[in-house]
C-alpha cells in the first residue's frame, strides 16, 4: 500500500514539474522545476530497488547536469522573460501524444507479452550496488570503458569549446612569453574596469 | 549453282551501295558504269540459271533465319524455279538496258549519282520479290520496290508536283498493302508457315470461306501494285519521274508484281473461280478504261502510261480466268516493247527539251530516224501484228477469254486491243509524221547519243522475236504452273484474223486521221472529250471526297486532340509536379523549431505504417492458421 | 492498489509526451535542451521499471549508459550554445535561419 501511494504521490509530482518545465515562459522557473523533477525521478529508482541508479541520477542529473544548465542560464543572462512566438499549440500537443503513445506501443509489445527471458537475473540475496558493479565490470566491461572515453570527448569539447584564447597554448610557450601575456591581459582588464 | 543464284541477287545491292558513296559528290560517270556492268553480271547468272532451269532443276537455298520466334519461322530462304527466273531474265534485260540508257538520259542532271544508286537499290528489292520463296520475303521485296519508287518518282524533289506525285505512289500502295497483310496474316493464322511450298500444300484444307478472304485480300494488294481500278490514279502521275524510272517501273517490273503474286499464288486461285472471274472482270474493265483515257491525252508519257495499265488489264484477264503461263508470257513480251516506247519517249523529250505535248512535235522523224523506227516498231508490237511478239501473247488471251465462254470479256478486250493499235499510232503520228508544227515553238531536237540507240536496240529484238519461243516458253513454264485447255481449236484461225483485223484497223485509222497533225479544236468541247481528257473525273473526285475531308480531320485533331488534350495532359502532369515542389518548399525554411515538428510528424507517420502493417500481417497469418 | 509494470509504462508515455511537446513547442535553445533531458528521463523510468518487474539487470544497466550519455551530451551542447551566442548574441530559434533550402 505504501509502495501504491508513493507512486502516486511521485508521479504527480514529476508531472507537474515536467509540465512547468515545458509550459512556462520564464526560464529560471523552468530550470528549477527541472532540478525537483530529476529528484523526484530518482524517488522512482528507489522505488524500483534500482538504489545505485538512484544515487546517480541525483548525483549526474540533478547535481552535474542541473548545475551545468544554471551556469548556462548565468551565461545567457536568460533570467528575464523570454518571449516565444506560438503557433498552434493544440496541434503540437495531440502530435506528441500520439507519437509517445505509438513508441511506448511498439517498442514495448514484446515485453508486456511475456516472450523474453533474463540476461542476467536478479538475484535479491545480493546488494543491489554490488550487483550492479558485478555486472557492469564483467559483462559491460567495453561499453564502460568507451563511455569513459566519450566523456574525455566531452570534456575535452566543452572546454575548447567555451574557453577564451583557446588558439595560444600554455604548456608550448617559453617563460617570458607567458609573462607578456598576462600583462597584456592586465592591461585590457584594468582598462576594462575604469570603464 | 547457288553462286549464282546470290550474284544474280546481290549484284544491284552492291551497285546500289557503291554507287550510294558517291551520292553527294558531282556526277562521275564511274557511277553509271559500275553499275551498269554489276546489273550485266547480275543478268548473265540470271541467263545462266535459266539453262540450269530449263534442264529441269530448280536452285533452292535458305541464306539464313529472319525469325524463329516459337511457332512463327520465317528465314531469307530463295528459290529460282520456272517462274521466278523468267521474272529475272526480264528484270535483268530491262534493268541493264535502262542503267546503260540513263548514263546518257541523265548526263546533265546534278543527282546522277544518287539516281543510280536509287535504281539499283529497285533492281535490287524486285529481285528479292520474284526469288523469295515465301510471302514475308515477297513482301519484304514488295514495300522495297514501293519504297524505291517513290525514292524514284520524286527524285527531282525540288518540283512539288513530283513530290505530290511520290507521295500518292506510296500511300496508294500502302493501302493495298494493308489488305495484302491481311491476307498474308490470315495465311499464317490458318497455316502456321508462310512457305509458298507449305502454304500450296495445305491451302486446299481450309474452309472455302477463308480461302476467298485471302484470296481477295491478295488481289487487293496486287491491285495497288499494278494499278487497277480504283488505285490506278497514281501511274499516271508517277510519269513525274525521269524517263528511264518510267521504264524500268512502270512497264516493266514493279507494276507486274501484282501480276507475279496473282501467278505465284495460282493454287490460291484455283479453288476459287468466282474470285478469279471478279479479277478478270476487273482486268477487261480497267482494259478498256485506260485506252479509252489515252484517246486523247495530250501527254505523250501519259498515253503510254494508260497504255501500261491497259496492258496490266489483259494480263489479270488471262490470270484470273486460270491461264497463268498466257499472263506470264504476255507480261514478258510487254515488258519489252513498252521499256522501249517510253525510253523511246525518253529520247523525244530530250530532243524537244522536256516538252511533252504531241501537239507540238511532229515531223520528227528526219531528225530522229533511229528513235522513229524503234517506237514504232514498238507500236506495232504493242498492237499485235504478227511476227512481232504482242501478236502471239494478246491473241492467247482473247483465245483464253473465248474458250472459257466470257464473251463479254472477250469483246472488251476485242475493242480494246483496237483502241490500243489506234492510240499507239496516234502518238506515233503526231509525234514524227506530218509537218514540223515544233518550230513554231523554237525547239531544235537532235538524235539521242548513239550508245544510249545501241542500247535500246537489245529490246527492240527481243519486242520481235519473243513470240517465237512460244513454245519453248510453254514447256518450261508449265512444269511448275498449270496449264491451260483451249476449246477453241476449231475457231482458232478465225479468232485470230478477227483480233488482227480490228488492229489494223485501228491503225490505219489513225494513220489517215492523223496524217495531217492533230484534229480540230473543235473536238474539244465535245462532252465525251471533256470526261476522257479529265479523266473520268476521277482525280478531282479523289481529292473531293478522300483528301480534302482527311485534311480537315488532320486539322481538327491536331487543334483539337492534340494541343488542347494530349498537351495539356503532359502540361498538367508537369505542371502538378512543380506545384508539389513549390508547396512544401516551404518544409525548408531553416526554422529548427518547425524541423522538429516535421520530425514528430514523420516519426508519427512511420510509426502508423508500422503497427498497421504487423496488425494486418498478423490478421493474416492468425487467419490463415 | 497493486502497481504494475503498466503503471510504470503510462507514465513513462506521459513523461515522454510531455518531453516531446516541449521539443516542439519551445523556441528558446536551452530550453529545447531541457524538453530533451525530460525524454532521456521518461525512458530510463521505463528502463527501470522492466528491469525491476523482469528480474533482469539489463534495463538498469542500459539505464546507467543513458545517463552517462546524457551528461556528456549537455556539456557538448552547451559548449555549442555558448558559441554560437558568442558570434550571434541571440539564441531565439526563429531567428536561426541560416539553413535555409
Amino acid at each position: 500500500m505504501f509502495e501504491a501511494i508513493a507512486f502516486y504521490l511521485f508521479a504527480a509530482l514529476t508531472i507537474v514539474m515536467f509540465t512547468i518545465t515545458v509550459m512556462t515562459s520564464q526560464a529560471l522557473y523552468a530550470l528549477t522545476a527541472m532540478a525537483a523533477g530529476m529528484i523526484f525521478i530518482s524517488a522512482f529508482f528507489f522505488i524500483l530497488g534500482a538504489d545505485f541508479l538512484g544515487a546517480i541520477q541525483i548525483i549526474v542529473y540533478t547535481g552535474a547536469v542541473m548545475a551545468l544548465y544554471a551556469f548556462g542560464m548565468m551565461f545567457f543572462d536568460t533570467t528575464r522573460n523570454v518571449i516565444e512566438k506560438r503557433s498552434n499549440p493544440r496541434f503540437v500537443v495531440v502530435l506528441g501524444g500520439l507519437a509517445a503513445v505509438l513508441v511506448v506501443f511498439i517498442v514495448l509489445a514484446p515485453i508486456v507479452t511475456n516472450n523474453l527471458e533474463a540476461h542476467y537475473p536478479i538475484d535479491l540475496a545480493v546488494g543491489n550496488t554490488q550487483a550492479i558493479g558485478m555486472v557492469l565490470f564483467t559483462k559491460y566491461l567495453v561499453p564502460f570503458e568507451l563511455a569513459a572515453v566519450m566523456l574525455l570527448v566531452a570534456m575535452v569539447a566543452g572546454i575548447v569549446l567555451a574557453g577564451k584564447k583557446m588558439d595560444k597554448s600554455l604548456t608550448l610557450m617559453a617563460e617570458e612569453e607567458i609573462a607578456l601575456l598576462h600583462a597584456s591581459t592586465a592591461n585590457e582588464t584594468t582598462e576594462e574596469g575604469v570603464h | 549453282m547457288e553462286v549464282y543464284l546470290y550474284i544474280a541477287l546481290f549484284a544491284p545491292l552492291v551497285g546500289s551501295l557503291f554507287a550510294a558513296l558517291f551520292g553527294a559528290t558531282p556526277k562521275t560517270y564511274i557511277t553509271g558504269i559500275v553499275t551498269s556492268g554489276l546489273l550485266f553480271t547480275s543478268f548473265v547468272s540470271s541467263a545462266i540459271l535459266l539453262s540450269y532451269v530449263m534442264s529441269g532443276h530448280t536452285v533452292h537455298v535458305e541464306l539464313m533465319t529472319w525469325m524463329a520466334t516459337g511457332d512463327l519461322y520465317i528465314p531469307f530462304g530463295f528459290v529460282v524455279d520456272q517462274v521466278s527466273v523468267t521474272m529475272m531474265m526480264v528484270v535483268t534485260i530491262v534493268s541493264t538496258v535502262v542503267h546503260v540508257y540513263s548514263i546518257g538520259y541523265m548526263d546533265h542532271d546534278k543527282g546522277f549519282n544518287r539516281f543510280f544508286s536509287y535504281l539499283s537499290a529497285f533492281v535490287f528489292s524486285m529481285m528479292v520479290l520474284v526469288m523469295s520463296d515465301n510471302f514475308a520475303g515477297l513482301f519484304i521485296g514488295w514495300e522495297g520496290v514501293g519504297l524505291c519508287s517513290w525514292l524514284l518518282i520524286g527524285f527531282w524533289y525540288h518540283k512539288e508536283s513530283a513530290t505530290w506525285a511520290a507521295n500518292e505512289a506510296f500511300i496508294m500502295n500502302r493501302i493495298a498493302d494493308l489488305a495484302m497483310l491481311i491476307g498474308i496474316f490470315m495465311m499464317y493464322w490458318n497455316l502456321g508457315s508462310l512457305q509458298y511450298d507449305v502454304v500450296f500444300a495445305n491451302i486446299g484444307n481450309l474452309p472455302m470461306h477463308i480461302i476467298t478472304w485471302i484470296g481477295i485480300f491478295l488481289f487487293i494488294g496486287a491491285m495497288g501494285k499494278s494499278a487497277q481500278f480504283p488505285l490506278h490514279t497514281w501511274l499516271a502521275d508517277a510519269m513525274e519521274g525521269p524517263t528511264p524510272v518510267s521504264a524500268l517501273i512502270h512497264a516493266a517490273t514493279m507494276v507486274t508484281a501484282g501480276v507475279y503474286l496473282v501467278i505465284r499464288a495460282n493454287p490460291i486461285y484455283d479453288l476459287i473461280p468466282e474470285v478469279g472471274y471478279f479479277i478478270a472482270s476487273l482486268g477487261a474493265f480497267v482494259a478498256m478504261f485506260a485506252a479509252t483515257m489515252a484517246l486523247v491525252n495530250r501527254d505523250m508519257k501519259r498515253i503510254i502510261a494508260y497504255s501500261t495499265l491497259s496492258q496490266l488489264g489483259y494480263m489479270f484477264v488471262a490470270a484470273g480466268l486460270g491461264a497463268y503461263w498466257v499472263a506470264l508470257f504476255h507480261l514478258m513480251a510487254h515488258a519489252f516493247f513498252k521499256a522501249l516506247l517510253f525510253l523511246g519517249a525518253g529520247n523525244v523529250m530530250h530532243a524537244m527539251s522536256d516538252e511533252l505535248d504531241p501537239v507540238k512535235m511532229g515531223g520528227l522523224y528526219k531528225a530522229m530516224k533511229g528513235t522513229a523506227i524503234l517506237m514504232i516498231l514498238a507500236s506495232v508490237a504493242l498492237a499485235g501484228i504478227w511476227p512481232l511478239a504482242g501478236f502471239f501473247s494478246k491473241d492467247k488471251i482473247l483465245e483464253v477469254a473465248f474458250s472459257s465462254e466470257h464473251y463479254i470479256l472477250w469483246g472488251t478486250l476485242w475493242i480494246t486491243a483496237g483502241l490500243t493499235a489506234f492510240y499507239s499510232f496516234r502518238l506515233i503520228m503526231l509525234a514524227f509524221f506530218g509537218e514540223e508544227r515544233y518550230k513554231n515553238f523554237g525547239f531544235h531536237p537532235h538524235e539521242a547519243y548513239p550508245y544510249m540507240l545501241i542500247a535500246m536496240s537489245p529490246l527492240a529484238v527481243l519486242a520481235v522475236i519473243a513470240g517465237w519461243f512460244e513454245h519453248d516458253f510453254i514447256r518450261l513454264v508449265t512444269t511448275l504452273l498449270p496449264g491451260y485447255e483451249f476449246h477453241t481449236h476449231h475457231v482458232e484461225a478465225i479468232l485470230i484474223a478477227v483480233t488482227s483485223l480490228i488492229a489494223l484497223t485501228g491503225i490505219i485509222s489513225a494513220i489517215l486521221m492523223y496524217k495531217k497533225g492533230p484534229l480540230d479544236t473543235k473536238w474539244e468541247n465535245n462532252i465525251c472529250y471533256k470526261i476522257l481528257i479529265n479523266q473520268y473525273f476521277i482525280p478531282k473526285i479523289y481529292d473531293e471526297v478522300f483528301s480534302k475531308p482527311y485534311l480537315k480531320l488532320s486539322k481538327l485533331a491536331w487543334k483539337e486532340i492534340d494541343l488542347k488534350i494530349v498537351d495539356a495532359t503532359v502540361d498538367g502532369i508537369a505542371n502538378m509536379i512543380y506545384q508539389t515542389g513549390e508547396k512544401t518548399h516551404t518544409m525548408q525554411n531553416g526554422n529548427l523549431s518547425s524541423m522538429l515538428r516535421w520530425m514528430v510528424i514523420g516519426l508519427v507517420v512511420l510509426l502508423v505504417l508500422a503497427v498497421a502493417f504487423t496488425a494486418g500481417y498478423n490478421a493474416v497469418n492468425l487467419q490463415a492458421m | 492498489m497493486e502497481i504494475t509494470l503498466t503503471h510504470y509504462l503510462v507514465l513513462s508515455t506521459l513523461l515522454f509526451a510531455i518531453g516531446l511537446i516541449g521539443v516542439m513547442r519551445r523556441k528558446n535553445l536551452l530550453m529545447l535542451f531541457f524538453a530533451t533531458e525530460i525524454l532521456l528521463n521518461s525512458v530510463n523510468i521505463g528502463m527501470a521499471a522492466i528491469s525491476h518487474y523482469r528480474g533482469d539487470y539489463t534495463g538498469q544497466m542500459f539505464a546507467f549508459f543513458i545517463i552517462a550519455i546524457a551528461a556528456s551530451e549537455v556539456a557538448v551542447g552547451l559548449g555549442l550554445l555558448i558559441v554560437w551566442y558568442k558570434r550571434t548574441g541571440k539564441i531565439d530559434l526563429d531567428q536561426m535561419t541560416s539553413m535555409r533550402g
